[in-house]
């Protein structure tokens, strides 16, 4: 056993015993402990990992809570019916407000959350069918064949049972495709480059954490058995934040560790500081605002990060298993078939004519580079034929199909890979994860599956894929290591394999040997002709001319927006307008 | 509701929103300038209209102390500062601001509040007393970080927002004031009477919002802060120092906040805590101007105040929740709009 789960596991057994050896008081506040871990749990996702924040997470718990304590007093259904009233309610009011402001920049989310938890709290206050600021009382306790789950005691099982449930639920998502997915979310043109919706999929995440603090809702109704607007407002889904940004918001066990700190800190700054001040009031805000600046400015990652470290995983989480079944493939054009057909494609930026009725053509098991000096217009012609920009004139065909009013995200799906000419890797992440990102639409496992491990199939055959174009990429060796830890010559060669993992037709590689060392740029060189023997199209991007000129079967050159050459090697280079091109003008 | 009823809701909204519109653009120079989305700027409306009050009473208000506490506080970080990087240069500066300055302020104060000086002074020791908690706030807790990304700034953000809650509760109580009108005049204007408090609060914010706009665009200064705002990298490689735009835009927002405690005070109650909720009307203004347009953020906060003094009128206890449902029809139209995908870089 590593020391890792050695903690882990003295931690959960530490807990399973505890009602056994602890006082009723502390029963309590480990139950409220468990209630902002599931709360928190949710926020590790939607903050830590997917990068966005919400300011209304108490308020999804008073929904889940107000839900089912109308249902279960009002309409006298049982309280297990109230459990899918309330997540139902919750996930509908998390679709409106997430489909409302996730598809603006991550701070309209944070402003329209701090509202939407105000309004809510207002709301809860004075609807007489909610018992206004008196809330309602006498919720029932929780049916278990014929007996009852009533006591601290008793609910210190079922609260923490959820705990762990949720723990285990969001450790299964994360190790999966859509996980993976959603932990490039702050890559959002990368995701998207590679098939991720990352607009669904940041609604998806924000709908995850609203139903796990509408579970929390659900508990804390039947626990307290009185449901009243205070623990709902906006304060307390700032708290919610805290316990996060303590306890380290990129890691599952931070949502834990952090609601547990933040507790007890509350509790013992409420007993201490109106003795200091000698009168009472909320004095503790203070102390836990200074300690959260302090942590942000020298330990960004919360207490999780510096455990981790203490505790280093001795095995990555993902593994590429020794045999998979084989993901499907797409069906190869014949070599020498027309697959990208370029037609006088035109950009412009205001007055600036950044390509000018550029054409050129791709055939299947060429390589075709595109070279041209500085500012020659390579890279917006890259955009233009990836989507990223939109095509002022002209058009782009891709196997007879056009392809220049697609995004990113749906040229992808037709076979055309991409690699970028400033490195887009998830650094934190392992270097068989970041290529695995690239199969993303070769499987079709969605979050629920995924949660439940019912994809394992498919999720092998993915990790087995990206681990074989890792091999072919010659990194064989590093498919365990961070990708951030990765020189930038083996960084560009895990982007190639990311975009095999897509198993393209065409490979587009935008500057690839750009700040690569000299033995790179061969092995590199080798790599590509290889596919190319293997039948791949690429089109290459580059100002580099002696990588290219060994290695292009025939090359572009294009200049002010301009092609001012084409066809084989050997006659572009003894071209007089390239030459002048790169050269400048004689005399 | 008749005609007079409704004359007396706009006027109640044009002066709730001209006060709002001051914080908008204050929580959007400050976004701008740091990407610092400012949630603390109610705070300073509640420090602002909290000392009037207690200037009013002839008390020495809390604000001094916590000037001059926060001010030595700001010194010490300096000085260790300075010491780390073996460099005295701007220390002199640096005592100047934080020590010598609060110190001078909480001895005028300490002086003054006793004599019960006239409005205007009380008005203007407010402001001296308010104003450098801003930029006190950025050098201790943004400036050390303020290339994070803007959700670790956002956090910062609240944290400073507890602080200074939780410091009005320690320096001014748990007690709600509101201060005397400042001049009981009325107007006629047509069919309507002016109150002349409601004419003065307009005049000051328009006098306010002209004056910032002539700052960004005659002065050195404004112009060196709206091209922080535009490219801060670019700044900085022409010259410009970004902590210095980041401590200028605090000061300007401090000031901002301050002055709407003033005006605000004689309208309705204050509490330590009631800046939260008056500066998230702000947001919204802030919001429905899509976090970039000046004049539509000012426009969007008036109309914050006009929807909330009708809505105040027909379901007062609703009255929140209607104005910040008006997100909802601004966060849509702005969805539908944009068509791009965000880019955040934040490693």
């Amino acid at each position: 056993m590593t020391p890792a789960r050695i903690a882990a596991a003295s931690f959960v057994v530490l807990l399973a015993a505890g009602p056994l050896y602890l006082p009723e008081f502390y029963i309590t506040s480990v139950n409220y402990v468990g209630l902002y871990s599931l709360v928190a749990l949710g926020l590790v996702l939607l903050t830590g990992i997917a990068g966005l924040t919400s300011f209304g997470q108490a308020a999804f718990v008073g929904v889940g809570a107000y839900a089912t304590a109308v249902a279960s007093v009002q309409f006298g259904l049982s309280p297990w019916l109230g459990l899918p009233i309330g997540l139902a309610l919750t996930a509908l009011v998390a679709l409106v407000l997430g489909w409302l402001t996730l598809r603006l920049s991550g701070h309209y989310l944070a402003l329209g959350t701090i509202a939407w938890g105000i309004s809510l709290s207002y709301v809860f206050g004075n609807v007489q069918g909610l018992g206004g600021f008196n809330g309602i009382s006498n919720i029932p306790p929780l049916p278990l064949f014929g007996a009852k789950i009533q006591t601290a005691r008793e609910f210190y099982y079922l609260i923490w049972a959820c705990v762990g449930l949720a723990l285990v639920a969001l450790v299964n998502l994360l190790n999966s495709r859509p996980g993976r997915a959603i932990r490039a979310l702050r890559n959002a043109a990368m995701a998207e480059s590679f098939g991720v919706d990352t607009a669904r999929l940041k609604v998806v995440v924000f709908v995850y954490a609203a139903l796990l603090a509408g579970l929390a809702g659900w508990l804390h109704a039947h626990y307290l058995r009185f449901v009243n607007p205070g623990p709902f407002g906006v304060g307390y889904s700032i708290e919610y934040l805290f316990m996060v940004v303590v306890g380290g918001a990129a890691h599952v066990w931070g949502a834990i560790v952090g609601a547990g700190l933040i507790t007890a800190l509350k509790n013992w700054l409420q007993d201490l500081l109106p003795k200091l001040f000698g009168t009472s009031g909320q004095f503790e805000v203070i102390v836990f605002g200074i300690l959260i600046i302090l942590l942000l400015q020298h330990a960004g990652g919360g207490i999780m990060s510096r455990l981790a470290r203490l505790f280093p995983p001795q095995r990555a989480a993902a593994v590429a298993p020794e045999r998979a079944d084989d993901l499907p493939r797409r069906a190869a054009p014949s070599r020498g078939e027309t697959i990208l057909d370029v037609d006088r494609a035109y950009k412009a930026f205001g007055g600036l004519v950044a390509v000018n009725a550029v054409s050129f053509e791709v055939r299947a098991g060429e390589i075709l580079g595109l070279i041209g000096p500085n500012g020659a217009g390579k890279s917006t012609m890259f955009n233009l034929i990836t989507g990223v920009l939109p095509l002022g004139a002209g058009e782009v065909r891709f196997r007879g199909e056009r392809i220049d009013r697609l995004s990113s995200r749906h040229i992808v799906r037709r076979g055309i890979a991409r690699t970028f000419q400033h490195v887009q890797l998830r650094p934190t992440m392992t270097v068989l994860e970041n290529a695995a990102i690239g199969a993303t639409l070769r499987g079709r496992g969605g979050v629920v599956p995924a949660t439940l491990r019912l994809e394992r199939p498919e999720e092998r055959a993915i990790l087995f894929e990206a681990a074989r174009q890792l091999r072919r990429a010659g990194l064989g060796g590093h498919l365990y290591d961070q990708a951030g830890s990765l020189a930038l010559g083996q960084q560009r060669l895990v982007e190639i394999a990311r975009a095999l993992a897509a198993d393209p037709v065409l490979l587009l590689l935008d500057e690839p040997a750009a700040g690569l060392r000299y033995q790179e740029k061969q092995a590199l060189a080798g790599l590509l002709r290889g596919l190319r023997q293997e039948g791949m199209s690429i089109l290459l991007v580059e100002h580099d001319m002696d990588f290219v000129m060994g290695l292009v079967d025939r090359l572009v050159v294009m200049d002010f927006g301009e092609r001012i050459a084409a066809g084989a090697p050997e006659a572009v280079q003894a071209d007089p307008r390239v030459i002048e091109a790169y050269l400048g003008a004689p005399g | 509701m008749n005609f007079d009823i409704a004359l007396l809701l706009i006027q109640d909204g044009l002066t709730n929103g001209a006060i709002y519109a001051l914080l908008a653009l204050a929580i959007l120079l400050v976004f701008a300038v740091t990407r610092v989305l400012y949630v603390p700027q109610g705070e300073f409306v509640a420090f602002g209209a909290l000392t009037l009050a207690t200037l009013q009473q002839a008390k020495v208000p809390g604000t001094a102390y916590l000037v001059a506490g926060i001010g030595a506080v700001t010194m010490l970080l300096e000085i260790a500062a300075a010491l780390r990087a073996r460099r005295r240069q701007g220390l002199g500066v640096s005592g100047l601001l934080y020590v010598v300055i609060p110190t001078a302020l909480l001895g005028l104060a300490v002086w003054l509040a006793p004599r019960q000086p006239p409005l205007l002074v009380q008005v203007l020791l407010t402001l001296a007393l308010v104003v450098p908690l801003g930029p006190m706030t950025y050098r201790l807790a943004v400036q050390p970080i303020a290339n994070a990304s803007v959700l670790v700034l956002l956090f910062v953000a609240v944290a400073i927002h507890y602080v200074l809650m939780g410091l009005g509760l320690v320096f001014f109580g748990a007690e709600g004031w509101r201060t005397p009108s400042f001049t009981s005049l009325r107007v006629e204007l047509g069919p309507m009477t002016a109150s002349g408090q409601s004419i003065l609060v307009l005049a000051a914010s328009a006098i306010l919002i002209v004056l910032l706009w002539q700052f960004f665009g005659r002065t050195l200064w404004g112009k060196a802060l709206r091209a922080t705002a535009m490219n801060r990298t670019g700044a900085r490689l022409v010259g410009i120092p970004t902590e210095a735009s980041g401590r200028l835009a605090f000061t300007l927002a401090a000031l901002f906040g301050g002055f709407s405690g003033v005006l605000i005070a004689p309208f309705t109650t204050i509490y330590y805590d009631s800046g939260f909720l008056i500066s998230l009307k702000g947001f919204v203004g802030t919001v429905i101007g899509g976090m970039v347009s000046y004049p539509l953020a000012a426009l969007g906060a008036v109309l914050v105040g006009l929807l909330e003094a009708f809505a105040s009128f027909y379901a007062s206890a609703f009255k929140e929740v209607i104005v910040f449902s008006l997100l909802i029809p601004v966060l849509l139209w702005r969805s539908l709009a944009s068509r791009h995908v965000e880019e955040e870089h934040d490693e």
